[in-house]
């Protein structure tokens, strides 16, 4: 700021041509200012380089391009051709696709209540001051780290239709004699389930923690005081305190559900009769087993659709039972 | 006088009461949680004849650590071992590097284009990975990447959404004030990101970089999708390949690789617990 003012102050005594000369050097000024605007500009682009090349050609733009091969029948190998709705039409009039959604439906319907009330139920717990209570919550989180398919395989040992610890237990305890769960049409979606939500229940639980720990300690002293017991303290202080993150949880894990894939693919691979096979896998199954790349996308787009509904209507839906403090 | 002192006690038979029912229900939680682990670690010690036997056995007797060698003879496990560690690594360095940088411009400076720019990268958070899937492997086969390493690492050069706004939301943080002194002093810009704010924020660096190391470590799909050849495959796909190989499951041999695949992410945790917590707690990510 300091360089323009004697400039300005020369070209004024310069008497005649000082307009001219003024004018001149009024608009090296106005370079040297673009320039340095210029120079910032590219700098600031310089440090967002990598960023942009990830927008480009692995993120924003695959979202457009994943939109234009939806509208394509494409095998990889040939270029791609242009049919319209072709793919579109076929999948919402195929009985493939709506059992595929059935069982994603499903999915979703078993593990999202048991994962919500399961994670909420071990956050209440962990949030109290005794002794070893850090352990417990340690434990609880290492489903969370360890890798999906370690987890995945332990539990398809698990399921052992003869050897199986969990059908063990359940005749040595019940004296119920287990299904073949895996390889039962019936049974295989349950267990999905259950090693869905027994591995991510730890991560929904920390979420709960830190909403619950969020919860002022004075609203419980008011509620003691009016005479309130545990239950009731949980019906009226912890829940309607702790809506914003049961929203939030919710949402994550209706849009978690419909990502289920390696489990899908390390135990049942859609099977046995279709009774696995959900919107993921079947994406999968199209564009990478056999190259239906048009396919694929066109589905891919269809959960992209449906991520999008469902997070407009709970946010449209959290207006009205969501409380805000 | 009695009342007082009955009514001090029967607050503490409800204290112990309510203890003696947390600690039921966090024990059986507890072994909910902790018995496939266990269940892990007993059926990779077993001898493979006594895998199968009615009722099942919890301690293998004797215990078979054999296992872990026939694993490494029966499947370049070690390779695999190292091709995980070298991917992983590279990821996070990448991650590291790449998110930092955009982070920094965008809680730092001013530009045109910036809201739209971060407005773009946040919706990028929101579109399920199957949409980007598709695409993202034509252009790796167009580039004929097909089966090559850097297709699993090198586009965590690039950044990711999720990297930029957790570091982003930590660099908006630190005070104005420390770069003001830094530039009197004759620092360059560039200077203060690398002097200043990375030091600064390891809290934050240390969170992305554990989350990025866990997910590229225990990442099936990628390396499903892009590694052909045997001596580049990964853990969780060398794994996957022994568990959907004809005849009958080797399980001991599957549970001592679940068991290795597991040990380095639980080391990690055990070292560096609060920033877990910490990431899950920013991010609400979804493992």
């Amino acid at each position: 700021m300091e360089r323009p003012a004697p400039q300005q102050a020369r070209a004024e005594d310069l008497g005649a041509d000082s307009a001219g000369i003024g004018f001149v050097l009024e608009r090296e000024r106005l370079q040297a200012k673009r320039r340095r605007r210029w120079r910032h500009i590219v700098s600031c682009y310089a440090y967002l380089l990598p960023l942009l090349i990830n927008l480009v050609f692995l993120s924003a733009g695959p979202v457009l391009y994943s939109f234009f091969i939806s509208f394509t029948n494409w095998q990889i190998v040939l270029p791609p051709v242009w049919v319209g709705m072709r793919n579109y039409t076929e999948q919402l009039s195929s009985p493939v696709f709506w059992k595929v959604m059935w069982n994603t439906f499903y999915y979703t319907l078993g593990y999202v209540p048991l994962n919500m009330i399961v994670s909420l139920a071990m956050a209440i717990f962990v949030n109290q001051q005794l002794p070893g209570i850090s352990f417990f919550r340690s434990l609880y989180f290492l489903p969370v780290v360890s890798s999906g398919v370690a987890v995945a395989l332990v539990w398809g040992w698990i399921y052992h239709p003869t050897f199986g610890v969990l059908n063990w237990l359940l005749d040595a305890a019940f004296g119920i004699q287990g299904p073949r769960w895996l390889s039962d049409p019936h049974w295989a979606m349950p267990a999905l389930v259950i090693l869905g939500v027994w591995r991510s229940m730890g991560s929904n639980m920390i979420i709960f923690l830190a909403g619950l720990q969020g919860i002022p300690q004075e609203l419980y002293e008011a509620a003691r005081i009016d005479g309130a017991g545990r239950a009731a303290e949980i019906r009226h202080v912890t829940l309607p305190l702790l809506t914003p993150t049961i929203f939030f949880v919710l949402t994550m894990s209706i849009i978690g559900s419909f990502q289920v894939w390696e489990a899908t693919y390390l135990l049942t691979q859609g099977g046995p009769a279709r009774a696995t096979l959900t919107i993921s896998y079947y994406i999968y199954q199209q564009a990478f087993e056999w190259f239906h790349m048009g396919i694929g996308a066109c589905l891919a787009y269809i959960l992209f659709f449906i991520v999008a509904l469902i997070t407009l209507i709970q946010f449209r839906l959290q207006r009205r039972w969501v409380f805000y403090r | 006088m009695v009342l007082a002192i009955s009514v001090r006690t029967r607050a503490r038979i409800r204290f112990a009461v309510r203890a003696a029912v947390t600690y039921t229900v966090l024990l059986i939680l507890g072994l909910i949680t902790a018995v496939p682990f266990i269940w892990m670690l007993v059926s990779s010690l077993k001898q493979p004849g006594r895998l199968f036997i009615y009722p099942p056995e919890w301690i293998p007797n004797p215990p078979r650590f054999e296992n872990y060698v026939e694993l490494t003879q029966k499947m370049p496990f070690l390779v695999f071992f190292g091709n995980s560690l070298k991917i992983a690594i590279l990821t996070t360095i990448g991650q590291l590097l790449s998110c930092s940088l955009a982070a920094y411009a965008f809680a730092r400076f001013e530009f045109p284009g910036k809201g739209p720019l971060f407005a773009v990268t946040l919706s990028c958070l929101m579109v399920p990975y199957q949409v980007v899937l598709i695409p993202v492997f034509a252009i790796f086969n167009k580039l004929g990447l097909m089966d090559r390493q850097v297709v699993l690492w090198g586009p965590a050069f690039t950044g990711s959404a999720f990297g930029v706004f957790l570091l982003r939301q930590f660099f908006m943080t630190l005070p104005g004030e420390l770069e003001d002194a830094a530039l009197i002093d004759g620092a360059s810009r560039f200077d203060i990101y690398w002097r200043i704010f990375l030091p600064l924020s390891q809290p934050a660096l240390t969170t992305l970089a554990i989350f990025t190391f866990m997910g590229s470590w225990n990442d099936l799909l990628g390396p499903v999708l892009y590694l052909q050849s045997k001596h580049k495959m990964t853990l969780t796909v060398g794994l996957a390949m022994l568990s959907h190989q004809w005849g009958a499951t080797p399980w001991h041999l599957l549970m001592a690789g679940s068991v290795i695949s597991v040990l380095p992410i639980l080391i990690v945790y055990i070292v560096g617990q609060r920033y877990f917590v910490q990431g899950i707690v920013m991010t609400g990510l979804k493992l």
